[in-house]
């Protein structure tokens, strides 16, 4: 019988090694698998490259691995928030390598790599700095930049529902990288809210077939998720408890709202 | 040259602009206000690049759903016939000339259309683009709302950028506090002024050819 499913997080993750290649999904904190991540520090290889949207957030999840100081280096468009003061801080003191890549071509070379794609040309970044030094070619009168796929050695994103076989439904814009990420890794660990049985999922519904999940750990219901539907009125916008005197619909963000943040205030 | 129109009022002259039907996406910041000044009757579909079509308005206290962001990771909410899709499938719709308009502040516009938006180039300082290299080159128009002078009184829209660009020849027209330019195979074109602002006096201040495309 085929059961994907691991009791312990912690055995679902023991084979990362040192110097692997890590896919962490996530849109900020959306999506992002903390629970696995946090298995990740526990477990200690070091030596690691990240891919993943952002830097981290906060102090949590992606945050506190960099914070363990065992990722050489990050593969990211949005490194810089109001929140990412870890990423930051190794930043500057040159404690990381980073590549900033677009992030539709980001996304673009993960679901390459998982489609059998080597490398594809694309518009995006043609005649910037960026892409300075790369191959450029032009269709149809337009320039196109080529890039290559970006597979990796271990995928750990977050899902909503899955069963045994490995099928995976998210949760609204949770799904983000998910879904790419999980067909570009050698082994993909997905966390859910909750298995269920084999047939409970829609057939019509399900953006990540098994085929492509190697592991699924069963976390719980979040916060604002008891019982699998939504109730509102109890995190903030970063699934942290509410506290008073913050707005919960723009969370930490809005003590940071008008000061000088570069692309985020002019995108 | 008195006359400048607020924030406000410039997200309404563009939001005019935007046809019923439309997807749009709007860039983190300022672009944000044009869905608050949406005409009556008018149905816009906007999208947000972590993955969804039909984004609704910010969600009161109690609505607050983590798992329902926009690209600023602020909270919004979904309208009915909302969609939520992968990343890729959402910088294909981007990069796939499926979106109408996209709005987008800017540091500097060229004459060409470059858009220079993503980075002061300042040492030191670390570098993020997100989504911004895929909005700028994706959209059927590409809508940049911005002043037309920067603080310190340096015109935003110039002969060739001087920061790193974002993306080559790819606006359409820039929406600015004291006039509307098209960007046109032979330059700027300004095609409505605001208030006393005259063409004369824009072409001075810009010090740049401009193509008098004013209606009385």
């Amino acid at each position: 019988m085929i059961d994907k499913v691991c009791g312990d997080i912690d055995e679902a993750i023991a084979d990362i090694g040192d110097g692997a290649t890590i896919m962490i999904g996530g849109f900020g904190r959306a999506g992002q698998p903390v629970d696995l991540i946090e298995a990740l520090i526990r477990h200690g290889a070091r030596d690691l490259t990240i891919v993943s949207n952002n830097a981290g957030n906060g102090d949590v999840g992606l945050a506190a691995l960099l914070a363990s100081k065992r990722v050489r280096k990050i593969i990211c468009s949005f490194p810089r928030q109001n929140d990412s003061w870890v990423f930051d801080g190794l930043y500057r003191a040159g404690e990381i390598e980073l590549e900033l890549v677009p992030q539709g071509n980001l996304v673009e070379r993960i679901r390459a790599a998982g489609a059998g794609i080597p490398a594809f040309y694309t518009p995006t970044g043609a005649g910037t700095d960026l892409y300075a030094d790369a191959e450029m070619r032009e269709f149809g009168g337009r320039e196109y930049v080529l890039v290559e796929a970006l597979p990796a050695d271990f995928a750990l994103i977050q899902g909503y529902r899955a069963d045994r076989l490995g099928n995976v439904q998210y949760r609204k814009t949770a799904r983000n990288f998910g879904p790419p990420m999980a067909t570009a890794a050698t082994t993909t660990i997905v966390q859910v809210d909750e298995v269920v049985p084999v047939g409970a999922l829609d057939p019509e519904s399900i953006p990540t077939p098994g085929i492509f999940i190697d592991r699924v750990i069963e976390v719980g219901w979040r916060d604002w998720t008891p019982g699998g539907d939504f109730a509102g009125g109890r995190v903030d916008v970063n699934g942290e408890p509410v506290e008073d005197g913050v707005d919960p619909a723009v969370g930490e963000t809005k003590a940071t709202e008008g000061k000088p943040s570069g692309v985020e205030g002019v995108r | 040259m008195a006359t400048r129109i607020s924030r406000g009022e410039l997200a309404a002259r563009l939001a005019a602009d935007i046809p019923d039907g439309a997807y749009v996406n709007l860039g983190i910041g300022a672009p944000t206000l044009v869905a608050d000044h949406i005409p009556e009757g008018r149905e816009i579909n906007l999208h947000t690049e972590n993955g969804m079509l039909r984004m609704g308005p910010a969600p009161d206290a109690v609505n607050v759903d983590p798992d329902l962001i926009n690209a600023g990771k602020q909270a919004v909410t979904e309208l009915p016939g909302a969609s939520f899709f992968n990343q890729a499938e959402s910088f294909g719709i981007m990069r796939g000339g499926h979106l109408d308009v996209c709005v987008l502040g800017a540091f500097e516009v060229s004459q060409a259309g470059d858009l220079a938006n993503w980075s002061t180039g300042e040492p030191g300082s670390i570098p993020a683009v997100g989504g911004a290299m895929d909005l700028a080159i994706g959209a059927k128009q590409v809508y940049v709302m911005t002043d037309l002078l920067t603080r310190d009184g340096r015109p935003k829209l110039v002969a060739a950028c001087a920061y790193p660009l974002t993306g080559r020849r790819c606006v359409s027209r820039v929406y600015t506090d004291h006039a509307v330019f098209d960007v046109t195979p032979e330059g700027f074109a300004v095609i409505e002024t605001f208030g006393d602002t005259s063409v004369a006096e824009l072409h001075e201040l810009l010090g740049l050819r401009l193509i008098d495309r004013t209606t009385v």
